[in-house]
Formats: structure tokens, sequence, C-alpha cells
């Protein structure tokens, strides 16, 4: 890179403090260390965040560990999903079959006709997600935008009925006794108790760092937590590389995009079966945690919300659809008092996201190199329009 | 000092100190000047194709349409239509309105079947190949209406067609092996030339639905040349263009073909192909009515006749 136009040479100096910089470039600009240490404080806030009981964040009527385990999961859902459908702009409305599918091969795995242990039956369910995920996009991804969600909304159903109807899978009972991982019990964490009005460190209130028991949520939310920063590292990693340029030139004109080199079809089709994968990932860990699963844990509705999470979060950004997923999963459950009104609620909120953000959240943002180059952009007008 | 402007910079400087000198002189009533808008080319920068494959010499036939007929239902887009085009050589295919020049491209690209006849690129037909295969064998094409991926950036626009000829899958991309740092490298460097070619390295992170109109049918043609490919298809890339753009297009094209390509060219506009083409074959109604170097064309009658409807002694 060379050239460099005229344009360039305005970026620095006195234009600096005319716009305020965006979160993301403030965190740029600062020294590695600092980045270094802001990113374990984060990481340690999360994983803490179940033991600090922070007032109002916490879930009253129900364990916050509990709580934030299931929004872990829908984040990891989000993650598979976006890549289906914010990556590769396909919109894929029964995501909550290959959710079925990671979790159900975990039961009859290891607990209903077999007992393997929980890190084979894991990956076996992944695999199996994945692989569904082939046979389903296989024949369907030659169909196109509304064709694609009809067909894929008829697949979350068909997996929910055939749940239903097999005795071999359980039937509407389902499989209960779904076996624990298997624990580490390393180290305990106390939790922090807020009762007199100022936070003290509770020592009878414990969790151990990785204890899989039946009472305490919290060390599940931390295998989430694992499993969640893995999964965002694999998507940094693939998004900035040739298969994810791929993804967003089918989603952009797919047409083109073959003309242009891309084997749309192929790529799409790795696109469903990554998804699958980590839909099936993030089913497998509800059966861990649940411990028991039926046909009803499996709704058509969980479809909706898992896409209402990608897209109030703002499809093809991942930090978006985190936050996306969080505010789907979260508010629910902390607004548990208003019981009849949440849906009442929530159906609102996302009526006035669609008005004053139609794009989501956090919509996906160009590389902070982009930014600038808007910025110069701004600027040079201005210039133009001053002189 | 961060308000240096390049010492190097050879376009007139508009944003350095003090801009408002040289705007007041450019443009006293504060209306920018259109040509200050055209994007400068650098003719210089080596765009030359990359391990091209198997190629024919220089004056070759390099693509070949025989006796292709397309029909959709009754109506036939291409009646029996040959021609050829040779390496190294700039070919217009002109024609009026629905007389299948587009429809030609999209025979060539794989797009359509057609009902008989067929193509044959460096001698081989190319049979039922799918599109992304024709453009590895090195057919690249822009389009009539513009059509770039508009919320990728420009840099990530030409990628995608540098990627034609990368294999980069999801494990090498997951461990970063050495295999996708290469092409990553290689790639960028190979898309940033295009752009510095095009004049476009400026706005290499602007997204594609951000530029200029004459910006983004540039951004069109590096795109298709980021394939690497032996024949370059340019579908009326001087449309909405004022007579000062076309005459930088027609530089452009004849820049290109200097650096090794071979150009197929559809245009409407008369004076820009025969300025440019070496050949032209004309279509009417699906059928080529006419072949020749631009001479031969605009004497002939029945290109007359096709292009003004009627008699020479009636237009006047």
């Amino acid at each position: 890179m060379s050239t460099s136009t005229p344009a360039t040479t305005t970026t620095t100096g006195e234009n600096q403090d005319a716009r305020r910089p965006g979160f993301k470039e403030r965190v740029n600009g600062l020294p590695r260390p600092v980045k270094i240490a802001l990113w374990v404080a984060f990481a340690l806030f999360l994983f803490l965040l179940p033991l600090l009981n922070i007032p109002f964040v916490t879930t009253e009527g129900s364990d916050f560990g509990g709580v934030l385990f299931t929004v872990a999961t829908y984040v990891l859902v989000a993650l598979g999903l976006n890549i289906v459908v914010g990556y590769a702009g396909l919109l894929d409305l029964g995501y909550v079959g290959f959710y079925a599918v990671g979790a159900y091969t975990v039961g009859v795995l290891s607990a209903e006709h077999a007992s393997l242990p929980w890190l084979l039956s894991v990956p076996i369910a992944i695999g199996i997600a994945m692989l569904s995920g082939i046979i389903l996009g296989a024949p369907t991804l030659r169909v196109r935008g509304d064709y694609l969600a009809i067909v894929t909304l008829g697949f979350g159903e068909i997996v929910r009925l055939t749940l239903v109807n097999t005795q071999w899978l359980g039937g509407a009972q389902g499989i209960s006794d779904i076996p624990k991982p298997p624990g580490l019990e390393l180290f305990e964490v106390p939790a922090i108790d807020w009762s007199s009005g100022a936070p003290v460190v509770d020592l009878d209130t414990t969790s151990t760092f990785l204890k899989f028991g039946i009472t305490d949520f919290v060390p599940y939310y931390w295998l989430a937590l694992i499993v969640i920063g893995l999964v965002v590292l694999f998507d940094v990693l693939v998004k900035n590389s040739r298969v994810g340029r791929a993804w967003e030139a089918t989603r952009e004109d797919e047409d083109v995009a073959e003309l242009m080199g891309v084997p749309t079809f192929r790529f799409k089709l790795l696109a469903f079966a990554l998804g699958a994968a980590i839909g099936g990932l993030s089913g497998a860990l509800f059966a861990t945690k649940s411990g028991f699963i039926n046909p009803q844990s499996f709704e058509l509705i969980l479809s909706i919300l898992f896409i209402a999470a990608v897209v109030v979060g703002g499809a093809g950004n991942r930090w978006g659809i985190i936050v996306g997923a969080i505010v789907v999963s979260y508010f629910p459950e902390r607004f548990r008092e208003f019981a009849d009104f949440r849906v009442l609620v929530f159906g609102l909120a996302l009526m006035l996201l669609a008005i004053f953000r139609p794009q989501g959240i956090l919509p996906p943002r160009r590389t902070l190199r982009a930014k600038k180059a808007d910025e110069r952009q701004a600027i040079l007008e201005e210039g133009e329009a001053s002189a | 000092m961060p308000e240096d402007t390049q010492p190097d910079s050879t376009q007139p400087d508009r944003t350095a100190a003090n801009p408002t000198v040289d705007e007041s002189a450019h443009a006293p009533t504060g209306v920018m000047d259109p040509a200050d808008e055209v994007t400068e080319i650098n003719p210089d920068v080596d765009i030359t194709p990359e391990d091209i494959g198997p190629t024919v010499a220089e004056g070759e036939r390099l693509l070949e349409v025989d006796d292709v007929t397309l029909r959709f239902g009754g109506v036939v887009a291409l009646n029996e239509v040959s021609f050829h085009i040779n390496k190294g050589e700039i070919l217009g295919l002109i024609g009026p309105n629905g007389a299948g020049k587009t429809t030609c491209f999209n025979v060539m690209t794989g797009v359509y079947q057609p009902t008989s006849g067929g193509v044959r690129f460096l001698g081989n037909p190319l049979g039922k190949r799918k599109k992304f295969a024709i453009t590895k064998l090195g057919i690249a094409r822009t389009f009539q209406n513009i059509r770039l991926f508009a919320n990728m950036t420009v840099l990530e626009n030409v990628l995608v067609g540098v990627d034609a000829h990368h294999s980069t899958g999801i494990g090498s991309a997951m461990f970063r092996l050495p295999k996708h740092r290469r092409e990553e490298e290689q790639g960028h460097a190979r898309a940033m030339e295009l752009l510095e070619f095009m004049g476009l390295a400026g706005k290499a992170d602007e997204l594609a639905r951000n530029l200029p109109y004459g910006d983004q049918r540039r951004l069109e043609i590096a795109r298709a040349l980021a394939t690497s490919p032996q024949l370059l298809c340019l579908d009326e890339p001087a449309a909405g263009f004022n007579p000062a753009e076309k005459r930088k297009l027609m530089e452009l094209i004849q820049t290109i073909r200097d650096q090794g390509y071979t150009v197929l060219l559809i245009e409407h506009d008369m004076k820009l192909v025969m300025g440019v083409t070496d050949r032209i074959v004309v279509l009417e109604f699906g059928r080529k009515i006419a072949e020749g170097t631009p001479a031969e064309i605009r004497d002939n009658p029945a290109v007359i006749a096709a292009y003004l409807g009627v008699d020479e002694e009636d237009a006047s």
C-alpha cells in the first residue's frame, strides 16, 4: 500500500477530537499490555459473574447460575446461527432441529441405549448434528430465500414430531438420567453476599471449579463460557479468511459470487454444516446440564427466538448477536415477575428495535480501517462545505 | 507536523494545510470541477495475469463460439452465432438493444447452456462446466448493471476475485496453516496492485456501495481482473459515463490489453467501439450480421440499416 491519495493525510491532527472515537477504536488505541489486561479483567468478570450476586442484575426468582447457563447456550446457538444467517445469508427457521439432534445424541449414547462417557458422546453429538446439517442442506440449499426458510421450518418440526413418536428415543417422556461431565475440582470460589447492604465475601457459599453437581449450576456456566470462548476464536479465524469472504460474497450476490469463482454451493453447505455442529454442541450442553430432555424442550418457538437473537443483535456481527442472545434469553428471566405480560413486553421491545435499530443493536461494522476511511470522507466533505 | 502532504502525490492537492487556496483557484463558485472526480488510473502498475496455466500464442484463437443457438421456449435469443476471439485483441460485440449481446456473454460464462452448438476455450469445449469452473479456466466478466458485493469493502471485493485460484479451506483457515498465510499475503498484494492500477488504493477500506458511480465501474473491472482471466468480458462498461470518462475508459481498456489480457467489449457507443477495438462482431435479433475491422463495419450497409432501421436517404 504505497500510494496514498491526498485524502489519507487528514486522519490525524486537529480533526481528531471533532468526532468522539468509538468504543472499539479507543480499545484498539491502547498499548498491547493494557489491552491484554482489559481482556483478562473482562474474562474474570464473566467468570465470577454468577457469584458476585450484583443487585438488580441477579435474577431473584430463579437460580442465577442456571439463568446464566441458559443465556450461555443461547449465545452459543446464536454464534452458530450467525454463520448460517449472518455470514452466508441463508435463512434457517428450523435451527432448533440441530439443537435437538445434539441433545438427543448425548441422551441416547450416554443414558438411553448406551453409557458412553460424556467426553466421547459430546463430540459424536457434534458430528451427528453436522451430518444432519449436510443431509438437510445437500438437497435444500439449491433453493433460495423464502423457499429455504420454509424447508428448514419443516425440518425443525419433523425432528420434534419424530422425537414425540419414536419410542426408541423415549417418546413424549423423553430421556432422563443423562450423566454429568467428569469433574476436575481444582479450586473453590466463594460467593459475595449483599444482604447487609455492602458486598461481603461469603465463605460458606462456594462453587467448585469444575464440579458438576445437581444443585449448583455455576460450573455448567463456566463450562459453557469456555466453549463460547473457543467458538468465538474459531469464528474469528474462519471469518477472516477466504472462507469468510466466500460466505459474504454469496450472501451479497450469489450469481455474481459464482461467476467470480466461488463454488457457492460448497460454501453454503459448509456454513450449514458448521452452524448445525455448533447448534448440536449447544444442545449437548443443554442435555448435560438438565439431565433430562423431552420433545417439549425443542418447540418451534425456540427456532424463532434463536432467529430473533441474531436479528435483534445485528446479523453478521458476532459481538452484536452475542448481545442479541443475551437480550432474548436474559430479560425474560429477569422480569419473570411480569409473568403473563412477559411476551407482550418482549414483542413490544422487538417492534421498537425494528423501528429504531433495523440493522440490529450492533450492526456489522466494518474494520477499524473502514471506519477511518468513512471519517476521512466526512472530514473531506465538511472541509469542502466550509471552503 | 502530521499534516504533511505526500511529496510524490501527482494529484492536485486538495486536502493539505491550505485547502481553501486550492479550492478557490479551482472552482470559484464552490462547485467541484467534475474532472476532479474522475479517478486517475496508474497504467504503470504491473497487473499481468499470474500463473494462467496453458494458453495459446498471441494472435491464435483463444475462444470460439460455434453455431450457438439458444432458445427460450419459442424465442430464439441466439441463432447460429459463430465468431472467435484471438489472444491479445480487443473484440467489440455490438448490436441494437435486444440483439443478444449479453445473452452471448451468458453462454460464454456458463450462465446459460446453448440449445445447440457450443463454446470452445483454448480448443476445449466448455461443455456443462459450472460457472465458477469457467472463471477458473480464465474467463471473467463485468455486468451491465453494476453488481458489486455492496456490503463488502473495496479490497474484499477484489480479494473474492483473487480467491478464485486459491484453495484455503476451513482447516487451513482455522489453524492458520502456512497455506492460508501464503495465499492471504499473495492475494492481498495482488489485490492492492490491481486497486493501485485502477486508482482505487486509497479507497480500499470503503464499502463498495459508498463508492461514486465511476469508481464502482472500475472496481467491477478490478474484481474481474483479480481472477487472472485470459479473456476479460466487459458488458457495457461505459454505460452512464460522460464523454471525458468514456475517453479515460478507452485508454484503460487499451492499457489492460497491453498488460497481456484479451478483451471482449460490449458497447453501445459506436465512437468508443470504433476507437478502441481491433475487430467488431455485429449482432441483430440474435444473428451475426457482420464481422470485420472497425473501418469495414462503419461502411457495412447491413450494420447501418440495423442501427438506423431505415435507408441512408431517409435518415438524412
